[in-house]
């Protein structure tokens, strides 16, 4: 195909032909080797939808049903892929719709390439029809954006944007292009886009920094490590273990980090966070050396940073140096990238082992497993927990899907209980916690590893943000496996009502619609999950089915998640129960 | 920090064991200085950085530089050093930005301007006016029928103490400039490009 293509441009330069604006744009992603591409029309961007016409079979483009749909989608895809995540919108309405996930995919440096058609250049400022100022809307939460007015600055522009989203830390960009530099018409020529002078993604090594990190390391007596999504993003997986098995020290995961190391192996001490695992949080406070890598000390994972790990030495490897001293002030920072950084780093360590600190994880786990775990994943009789809903689904798929969470206690439960077994596996809204992230963005990791199977996992509320989305599903037969955790509540704000603010449930019941009276609509075969004894084998229906399908799991409705880390508190704080 | 953007910096930060040194607590006045590439809307991009973190730009002066296509925006704020030395990090990210710099005070040679318009027959009827503009360092810029426009360069306190005395004539209109800093670092602008230019070019192996 890409040879094809590469002639067919080839053709069109040696004859000087002129192609439009719109077919320029269309060129310029098929050059960075897009093939599919999220998206729903409207009056500024149809230069661009016509072009598309004609490419549809190279160019596969996915009508949503929002905007919103569009960008959850394209970060899905992203996500799952490594590769960058495309999406376009009209001018207006169609724009600001993008917003949303665009912030998301700020927040959570997910790779996007978004583009916006805009009024003609000659009406830009005058409140014409759907025009909004998208450049300004957008900047604070983009990594870069850039309104085209020219048809020739198209190629270059699209090029740029590319590389800038996906080169270092990764980030979204929002290319807004005019009406008429759509119809306008130009020679194509495209060039990858290979450096920008003041652009700088990856930081230049500092061997001494990696000594002298390699030096903390050596002589720590009770390390310990926290992985982010920086890792993954880095695709440091396999350095992460090489590393981790010589220098012995025990690891815990972000929220994002999910996915980056094996959750069986003998150092994986678990997840850490307001939901995190007991030990994970407490011992924090009992490290002498901590050493973080591709992460950024986000508050839900250090609490209250006053009394956050004061005992500790801070190594901080980051590729981002404006992550750097943010939050918690290092002793020694490594700007790097994470892959780079620590092939280096496993040279210089001293194979060691901990196995009386790595003990205290052990006896931690005991505890959490008495008190907590046991109760949410083998409840024995009562209503269904979401715990032993994520486990069994865990058990069946044996930790290899790709799954999907919405945000709220079935994304915390989720995130607890689905054992993560091979890399870039977790899509979640983690840093912006946008519900309604997870159906659109289901779809969109599909498309991204059509050979994995996926499954979004869902709140009764955050399926009905986004629901809409089923439409999306249901025209492309995408294959994804829905499964909408039902409680009748807004579950984790019902929660903190409980916990505190006295029980007073203020405006989190849901009274919902049947489930899968919608979903059938949409010719999705849809199951409702009342009792327990139906649940192992609906699992397994879900999951030898062929097509899309939805399953309602209809659990306790005034479950809540433990342990919990409440907002602002020490680590040590954490409550199992 | 290996950041190439970063290589001008004045101000390090100091730790002691792990925590900030007192002083980078306190809010002072800081002299940000920031080398960007001549792109329309990038002044939003920057302002937002301050705006996120409700820091209050105090004055802003954006020019061109001695190389071509390169302008310098110069930043007043108050804000403790931490916080300077945070927004100074996060407006390097802009992929326009090609330095931004923190100075204390005692790193830079700073200057303003004020204008100021008072009537003109002020320095009619006498000459008070006259003899605070000459023993003031300022100078008269224009004389119209009906009002005259003094001018001085100064610091801050200094265009505003001229501002008090001629207060009694009736200041019509007074008006500072954002200051303007130059940096006593040896290092020129064309050389700190070169070095950018290559830091640009560095590639991971994978
Ligand atoms: C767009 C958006 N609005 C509001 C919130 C605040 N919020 C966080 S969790 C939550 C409840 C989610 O309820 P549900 O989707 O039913 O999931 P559950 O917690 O019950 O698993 C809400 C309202 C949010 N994260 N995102």
């Amino acid at each position: 195909m890409e040879t094809l293509l590469a002639k067919e441009i080839q053709k069109k330069v040696n004859n000087n032909q002129k192609v439009t604006g719109a077919e320029a744009v269309i060129l310029s992603l098929l050059c960075e080797g897009v093939d599919v591409i999220f998206g729903y029309p409207g009056g500024a961007i149809m230069p661009i939808y016509d072009a598309l016409y004609q490419y549809r079979e190279e160019l596969h483009h996915i009508l949503v049903r929002h905007e919103q749909g569009a960008v959850h989608a394209a970060q899905g895809f992203a996500r799952v892929s490594g590769r960058v995540g495309v999406c376009m919108a009209t001018s207006g309405p169609g724009a600001t719709n993008l917003i949303t996930g665009i912030a998301d995919a700020k927040i959570d440096s997910t790779p996007l390439v978004c583009i916006t058609g805009q009024v003609a250049s000659h009406l830009l400022g005058t409140d014409a029809f759907q025009e909004t100022d998208v450049i300004g809307i957008s900047m604070p939460v983009t990594k870069w954006n850039y309104q085209v007015t020219t048809v020739e600055e198209i190629p270059e522009v699209i090029a740029k944007a590319f590389y800038i989203a996906h080169s270092g830390r990764p980030g979204p960009v929002l290319i807004d292009i005019t009406k008429d530099a759509q119809f306008a018409e130009c020679e194509f020529k495209y060039k990858k886009c290979e450096n920008i002078r003041s652009y700088h993604p990856v930081p230049k090594i500092n061997h001494d920094h990696i000594q002298q990190a390699a030096d903390l390391i050596n002589q720590a007596e009770r390390p310990y490590m926290l992985i982010g999504q920086g890792v993954i993003l880095s695709e440091a997986e396999k350095e992460l273990k090489t590393f981790v098995e010589k220098s012995g020290i025990p690891v815990a995961s972000t929220l994002l980090g999910l996915s980056a190391f094996p959750p069986d192996h003998e150092l994986y001490v678990g997840y850490l966070g307001m939901h995190g695992n007991y030990g994970a949080n407490i011992l924090t406070n009992e490290c002498d050396v901590l050493i973080a890598i591709g992460m950024r000390f986000d508050d839900r994972v250090t609490g209250d940073l006053s009394t956050y790990a004061k005992q500790a030495k801070v190594l901080h490897i980051e590729i981002d140096p404006s992550e750097i001293d943010k939050n918690i002030k290092t002793d020694v920072a490594v700007n790097a990238d994470a892959k780079e950084a620590l092939a280096l780093l496993t040279e210089k360590v001293n194979a060691r082992t901990f196995p009386d600190w790595l003990a205290k994880f052990r006896d931690c786990d005991k505890l959490e497993t008495e008190k907590v775990i046991n109760n949410h994943i083998h409840p024995g009789d009562g209503a269904m927990k979401m715990g032993e809903v994520i486990h069994l689904i865990s058990e069946k798929t044996k930790g290899e899907a790709v799954i999907v969470t919405d945000v709220g206690q079935h994304q915390m439960s989720t995130s607890r209980y689905y054992k993560f077994r091979s890399g870039k596996s977790n899509v979640t809204s983690g840093g912006l916690g946008t519900m309604g992230f997870a159906l659109p963005a289901a779809f969109g990791a599909k498309l991204g590893a059509p050979d994995r199977e996926v499954i979004a996992i869902i709140g009764d509320g955050g399926f009905q943000m986004t629901l809409q989305e089923l439409g999306s599903i249901f025209q492309h037969k995408v294959p994804v496996k829905i499964v909408v955790l039902n409680n009748n509540f807004l579950g984790m704000v019902r929660q903190w009502q409980q916990l505190f603010f006295e029980k007073r449930y203020s405006s989190t019941e849901m009274v919902n619609p049947d489930f899968t009276t919608i979903v059938s609509g949409y010719d999705i075969t849809a199951k409702k999950v009342t009792e327990r004894e139906k649940l192992s084998e609906t699992i397994d229906e879900m999951l030898a089915h062929q097509g899309p399908y939805f399953m309602e799991v209809v659990v306790e409705k005034e479950e809540n998640v433990f342990p919990m880390v409440p907002s602002g508190a020490c680590v040590t704080e954490i409550r199992l129960e | 920090m290996q950041d190439k953007k970063n290589d001008q910096t004045a101000v390090q930060s100091t730790t002691v064991n792990g925590s900030v040194a007192a002083d980078s607590n306190q809010e002072k006045l800081f002299t940000i200085s920031v080398l960007t590439e001549n792109k329309s809307g990038l002044l939003n991009g920057v302002t937002i950085v301050f705006t996120r973190r409700k820091v209050n730009i105090e004055s802003i002066n954006v020019s061109i530089t001695e190389v071509e296509g390169v302008s310098r925006y110069t930043i007043l704020v108050k804000c403790s050093k931490e916080v300077a030395e945070k927004i100074v990090k996060q407006i390097r990210k802009l992929v326009e930005v090609l330095g931004a710099f923190v100075y204390d005070q005692e790193e830079i040679h700073y200057q303003e301007l004020a204008l100021y318009k008072v009537q003109t027959k002020h320095i009619m009827n006498g000459n008070k006016v006259e003899s605070l503009v000459r023993n003031n360092g300022a100078r008269i810029l224009v004389i119209e029928s009906d009002y005259i426009v003094i001018e001085k360069t100064g610091h801050m306190h200094e265009t505003h103490e001229m501002f008090e005395k001629l207060k009694p004539f009736g200041v019509l209109e007074f008006v500072r400039s954002g200051r303007i800093a130059i940096s006593k670092s040896k290092r020129e602008t064309t050389t700190f490009l070169k070095e950018l230019e290559e830091a640009s070019k560095i590639k991971i192996n994978k």
